[in-house]
């Protein structure tokens, strides 16, 4: 196994870990708040597709970020409006956002692009680049430690240091300021919120809210920082395997981090065993190693590996007693 | 919130709005991407219904969401919402693959039903794991299901492209099946035999019969719906749910299963890649727009599957608009019919009730 250096794989998990941090942390603040969001995806998909667009447009790479943003929240505000004002079933409207978010935005790449349903790629000023942290150069002398300076702590987009603040900023919100505290609440018994006289409803649109925020990040970071441009689909499952991440991560920040780091080790470790023959068994079954978040997640939630327990009220619309 | 409406306007009006209100705003759509929605919707129309071809290719594509639409219909009157059907309908295509490839032996009169009997047997199985999990261990029926979906597809990729595979073929994809193993076409009916509905459509048929004498003619059905209405009531009365849970779900996979037994035996006769192609998802909108009642699956099946094959002309005919288009249109009337159901209900009631009866 020559060539199976540590650095790169390290790296590789970090690229791949963020989008999946951003979105479990937006599917955290959702449940938190009580609404169960299965449309990461669909979000994170028109967030790709919006930020892809305009930064090819605009060449802005920050305009790109504010247009996924901006689309991830319309459609997390139409999922509010179902869930919150309308009480309607939480799982269908975000399963029906998913695929709204397949079908528009094939529909407008073709439409506007007419690439078959690509938008152009980009190029190097449209997109997040690399950063190179200053003194690199001075310790690339030093063996180890320069290497990991060079390609590990920096040489990442700026969105991977932004995700990985995010974790202890979500900590400090959920567990330290009253609004966390309130949201907590509105989480698991919304009627003692209601009884201090706070708006569930709007604590619940907050939640969603700061969730398709995030998921517009995490679209335009697949869009314009792992990738360089849109193309039909992308987001590839990655809405879901978050949604597996937050479980595993027990709907705890620095858990869900640990989780999604794990879930990027494996896809990153995935990638270089792809044709890899082991002695006795062939060719390695990249696939298990695909398939092991869903599998980790079945078997946590069923409870026999420790237990998931989620938000109590969430899933449940609010009816304020009368 | 629960305005009460009169019966047809809540099975019927309701569900034409909605689906009215997901093509208007399609319509909107096409016209922001700067082609002419009328020539749009022609062109839907013409290719759906235009032609015996046409139509034998919309039935077709409605066999597959009758069955994903019965199987999501069938779980939401107990309660439970399967998003798995996607899944299950692609392990009911490794059952009936492996019925075909090695039972070969056996005359069709006995091979295609024991086919068919191994796609069922396959989903019901892949759904009743999420089933028992939920009854016995408590995990969530549709994380589980959702997470199935991936399981399956991994699966799926790595018997079809290791194991399944036909030696010396490039393509991952199992060798034909034996002819013995075709399910007849439907040109005794005056389809051309160059579209692909088959028996498997009858079958649908059949299943959907047979859904509505479970559901509402026998104690179990009603047992069902108990359960799906008020799981207390259902405790109270001694209704073992758990049992329940796992059956109903066995059943709904079985259903789910029927896209195999349409797809394999009935059109491409060798198990691929993708052969589900999304009509899991398909079948939560039909479910939703049908009312979860068998007769309205049918009708809306037969409408998404309308809106499949025009999709697919129309694509040819309006050169910016693609067939993804119908992706979109799926995906609106699930959010108007299911998500948003609450948003006209209150208005529509008010106006039917100022109005003398």
């Amino acid at each position: 196994m020559e060539g199976f250096d540590l650095i790169p794989i390290l790296a590789a998990t970090l690229r791949v870990a963020t989008p999946l941090l951003l979105a479990a942390l937006a599917g955290l603040f959702s449940e938190r708040s009580g609404i169960i969001d299965v449309g990461l995806e669909g979000k994170m998909l028109v967030a790709a597709f919006a930020a892809a667009a305009a930064a090819s447009v605009s060449g802005n790479v920050f305009l790109g970020l504010l247009a996924g943003i901006g689309a991830s929240c319309l459609l997390g505000l139409v999922h509010a409006y179902a869930c919150v004002t309308l009480r309607g079933s939480q799982v269908v409207s975000g399963m029906a956002i998913n695929i709204v978010a397949s079908g528009l935005t094939a529909t407008l790449a073709l439409a506007w692009f007419s690439m078959g349903g690509q938008t152009p790629p980009l190029p190097a000023s449209a997109r997040f680049l690399p950063i190179t942290l200053p003194g690199s150069e001075a310790l690339a002398g030093v063996p180890v430690l320069g290497r990991v300076y060079a390609a590990l702590i920096g040489g990442q987009t700026a969105l991977v240091y932004l995700a990985l603040l995010l974790v202890p900023l979500s900590a400090w919100v959920l567990y330290r300021s009253r609004f966390g505290l309130r949201l907590r609440a509105c989480g698991e018994h919304p009627a003692a919120i209601d009884t201090a006289g706070i708006s569930v409803a709007r604590l619940r649109y907050a939640g969603v809210l700061i969730a398709s925020v995030l998921c517009g990040v995490a679209g335009a970071y697949i869009a314009t920082a792992q990738g360089a441009g849109f193309q039909r689909d992308m987001i590839a499952g990655r809405g879901y395997i978050a949604l597996a991440a937050m479980i595993l991560g027990g709907w705890r920040p620095w858990p869900i981090l640990l989780a999604c780091l794990a879930f990027g080790l494996l896809d990153a470790v995935a990638i270089r065993l792809q044709g890899v023959v082991l002695p006795g068994i062939g060719a390695f079954p990249v696939q298990a190693i695909q398939a092991l978040p869903y599998l980790l997640t079945v078997v946590l939630l069923a409870g026999f590996v420790g237990r998931a327990i989620p938000p109590k009220a969430s899933g449940t619309p609010y009816v304020k007693e009368r | 919130m629960n305005a009460a409406l009169p019966r047809w306007a809540d099975l019927i009006l309701l569900p034409l709005i909605n689906l009215l209100l997901a093509l208007g705003l399609t319509a909107l759509i096409v016209l922001a991407t700067g082609s002419d929605p009328v020539a749009a919707l022609t062109a839907l129309a013409v290719g759906s219904l235009g032609s015996a071809d046409a139509i034998g290719y919309t039935l077709y594509y409605a066999t597959n969401m009758a069955f994903t639409g019965l199987a999501v219909a069938v779980a939401f009157q107990g309660g439970l919402f399967n998003i798995g059907a996607e899944g299950q309908a692609y392990l009911a295509g490794l059952g009936v693959a492996l019925a075909a490839l090695n039972l070969e032996f056996l005359p069709p009169a006995l091979l295609v039903p024991l086919a068919i009997l191994a796609g069922a047997g396959f989903g019901a199985f892949w759904a009743a794991i999420p089933g028992w999990l939920q009854a016995k261990r408590g995990s969530h029926i549709v994380i589980t299901t959702i997470m199935f979906n991936f399981l399956a597809a991994s699966l799926m990729v790595y018997l079809i492209v290791n194991v399944l595979i036909a030696p010396g073929s490039m393509s991952p994809e199992t060798r034909r099946f034996t002819t013995a193993a075709d399910l007849p076409g439907l040109a005794s009916f005056g389809f051309p035999s160059s579209a692909p509905v088959n028996l498997a459509l009858v079958l649908a048929l059949l299943a959907a019969g047979g859904v509505w004498l479970l559901i509402w003619r026998t104690p179990w059905g009603y047992a069902l719906r108990v359960m799906g209405e008020s799981p207390e009531v259902a405790r109270y009365a001694g209704i073992d749910q758990g049992r329940m849970t796992v059956l109903v779900m066995a059943l709904s996979g079985a259903l789910a299963g029927g896209v195999a037994v349409n797809e394999l035996l009935g059109a491409q006769h060798k198990l691929l890649l993708g052969f589900t192609g999304g009509y899991g998802f398909t079948g939560i909108a039909v479910a939703l727009m049908g009312r979860n009642h068998p007769g309205g699956v049918l009708l809306s099946a037969l409408l998404f599957g309308a809106l499949t094959q025009g999709g697919a002309e129309m694509a040819f005919e309006v050169p910016d608009v693609p067939s993804e288009i119908v992706v979109l249109i799926q995906g609106l009337v699930i959010l108007f019919a299911g998500a948003l159901g609450n948003m006209l209900r209150p208005g529509l009631s008010r106006l039917l009730q100022r109005k003398p009866a």
